[in-house]
């Protein structure tokens, strides 16, 4: 890679466009180069820059499990310029994407543990990228357990998802909306996820917990994580911060002396503990 | 390399300067406009001016220009094409009149370009650079060159090192390979090493403060008064950093033209209020004093912790154009 041009973006073609919520959208992306399809990989937990040509680029992370080959998917809410020229895109049409950039969620070093996923709002794509991997390579899990909440019924993403996780047996699913966002027939919890974590009371015995979410649930999860008896270094998450290249460059992404873009975007609680408060 | 000494007459300069203009490079020397000296493209020897301390704006601007195309592309219903930038043709330049350090920032400015991510684009016109560099007879308030490594008379970074000498012939020390190069092709102009003492011409620039206290002093000043009492005058406007030979933080920015266009690599500051606001609002440095937090923590103590050098050359520069007059020497010394 070292004699090529690192901000080319590969050429994706929008296979698929789901609407998750209102606002949000998930692509399934293909490459439009069979050789890139077949040399490009990733790891659970790395991200992107998604661009419209003439617009610009946008980072999320990669929503997809690297278990699933052949595509990549991210899913977005329109709410700066790149994703109002993204969630504008149709079925078919062209997408820029540059990566796979950034640490993973270390689950070769999960192998036997229970996992326990705590997941707010939009926060859930870049922890169903993980969900998926640890639930195509079962076998290596203990069990795991889904905590996810957003503001209303309506704003939950990956609704089919959440209905299938909830019929599987080795998953356990908690879904929650906070009070006032729930529907007459609705079967979840009501409450915000902190307090609804603290009342499934998940074992912390030989289990990692990964947290994602706006930065007010992460500070109140934290708290009860340690309550339910999670030491630091079984507690995950994933920072975001405004980024530009994706590779340490650009110069704005970093919490002290860590660029999250390269540092991170995975870090555990241990670590997130050292750092200040820049994020 | 050893470094290699000869001496040149002050005519030869000028006999340099147009054997190089005529073998196709394009030199950027400082010029003047107004009172200020600019680094500019300069194509008769008369008009670069001799009288400035530093020039205002930076020689990063030939390997780092202010916007870089990155790419263009061409959309079309069927598909979209992309022309990588990078296969363009990039000039040979020859930048002269280069202080010192000017040509020490292009050490850790490569750096920041290089690393585990190549920026090929970068790379593609550093190593179309020359540096002929002048040593400094003058100095002024602001200069701080010898607290950060560096020196008036410094040769890092440089290929060629002109200090004038007493009689107004100048010595010439031969740096890297590329200015041994230079000096075999142009052997008329340069003499046998010259006997004179190169110290005894040099400004001398007193040593504000100790680098490696500084650093150590920053390990544990992150949440301190200092950030915002320094910078309370600070109007944002990012100068600092465009005129700064090490500050390389950019932005990415498409240029639309109906169905074609290009993407830019856009210079940026860690200054602005912009830079690093979060789509929903937030923003992880909310205030101008953890903005020059950063720049001070940046420069002082993430770059000397990851590569051992400073972010800084202590040109001056960035207390110069201030227009707040926001000195860097006055926060470094007050720690």
């Amino acid at each position: 890679m070292s004699n090529q041009n690192i901000y080319i973006p590969y050429l994706m073609r929008i296979e698929k466009i789901t609407l998750e919520a209102p606002g949000v959208k998930t692509f399934r992306l293909k490459f439009e180069n069979e050789e890139d399809a077949e040399t490009f990989s990733f790891k659970a937990g790395q991200f992107g820059e998604y661009s419209i040509m003439g617009v610009g680029e946008s980072t999320f992370c990669i929503a997809s499990s690297p278990t699933r080959k052949g595509y990549i998917e991210c899913t977005f809410r329109q709410a700066g310029k790149v994703t109002s020229a993204l969630a504008l895109a149709e079925e078919g049409d062209v997408v820029g994407f540059r990566g796979p950039y950034g640490n993973t969620f270390p689950l070769d070093a999960w192998k036997g543990k229970s996992l326990l996923f705590i997941a707010g709002g939009i926060a859930l794509p870049p922890m169903r990228c993980v969900i998926w991997n640890a639930l195509d390579t079962r076998e290596n899990f203990k069990d795991i357990t889904i905590v996810y909440g957003a503001k209303s019924v309506d704003d939950l993403v990956y609704k089919d998802e959440l209905a299938e996780w909830r019929s599987r047996p080795d998953v356990k699913l908690v879904t929650t909306v906070d009070p006032g966002g729930e529907t007459p027939d609705w079967k979840g919890e009501i409450g915000f996820v902190p307090m609804v974590l603290e009342k499934t009371a998940p074992s912390s015995e030989n289990t990692i917990a990964i947290v994602c979410g706006p930065p007010i649930m992460i500070k109140f999860t934290f708290p009860v994580l340690e309550k339910l008896g999670f030491t630091e270094e079984n507690i995950y998450t994933t920072l975001e911060n405004r980024m530009k290249c994706g590779f340490g460059k650009c110069g704005r992404c970093n919490v002290g002396e860590v660029y999250v873009c390269k540092d991170g975007p995975v870090f555990s609680y241990e670590q997130l503990k050292l750092l200040p408060a820049e994020y | 390399m050893q470094t290699e000494n000869y001496l040149i007459r002050k005519p030869s300069l000028e006999k340099l300067f147009n054997d190089l203009i005529g073998g196709g490079k394009t030199i950027y020397a400082p010029k003047a406009k107004g009172d200020l000296a600019l680094f500019s493209d300069v194509k008769t020897y008369s008009d670069i001016t001799e009288d400035y301390i530093v020039t205002a704006n930076s020689a990063k601007l030939v390997v780092f220009p202010r916007t870089e195309k990155l790419f263009s592309y061409h959309k079309s219903k069927e598909k979209t094409e992309i022309t990588d930038a990078a296969g363009s043709t990039f000039p040979d330049v020859v930048l002269w009149g280069t202080r010192p350090c000017d040509a020490a920032a292009f050490i850790p400015l490569t750096d920041t370009f290089n690393g585990d991510y190549k920026d090929i684009i970068f790379n593609n016109r550093r190593e179309r650079v020359f540096l002929i560099s002048f040593s400094c007879s003058r100095s002024d308030e602001y200069c701080f060159c010898t607290s950060v490594n560096s020196g008036p008379g410094n040769t890092s970074g440089s290929d060629i090192l002109f200090t004038k000498l007493s009689g107004g012939d100048y010595l010439a020390e031969v740096i890297t390979p590329k200015g041994q190069l230079l000096v075999s092709e142009n052997s008329d102009l340069f003499e046998t090493k010259s006997e004179e003492d190169k110290e005894q011409q040099l400004a001398v620039v007193a040593t504000r403060f100790n680098q490696v206290e500084i650093q150590a002093k920053l390990q544990n000043l992150f949440e301190n008064p200092v950030w915002d009492d320094k910078s309370r005058a600070c109007l944002g406007c990012g100068s600092c950093a465009y005129v700064c030979p090490v500050c390389s933080c950019f932005d990415i920015q498409d240029e639309a033209h109906g169905n074609k266009g290009t993407r830019l690599r856009c210079w940026d500051s860690c200054g602005f209020g912009l830079f690093t606001l979060h789509t929903s609002g937030h923003n992880p440095r909310e205030t101008q004093g953890a903005r020059w937090r950063q720049r001070i923590l940046h420069k002082f103590l993430y770059v000397p912790n990851k590569s051992k050098i400073a972010g800084c050359v202590g040109c001056g520069r960035c207390s110069r154009s201030c227009p707040a007059d926001i000195n860097i020497l006055d926060t470094l010394t007050s720690l």
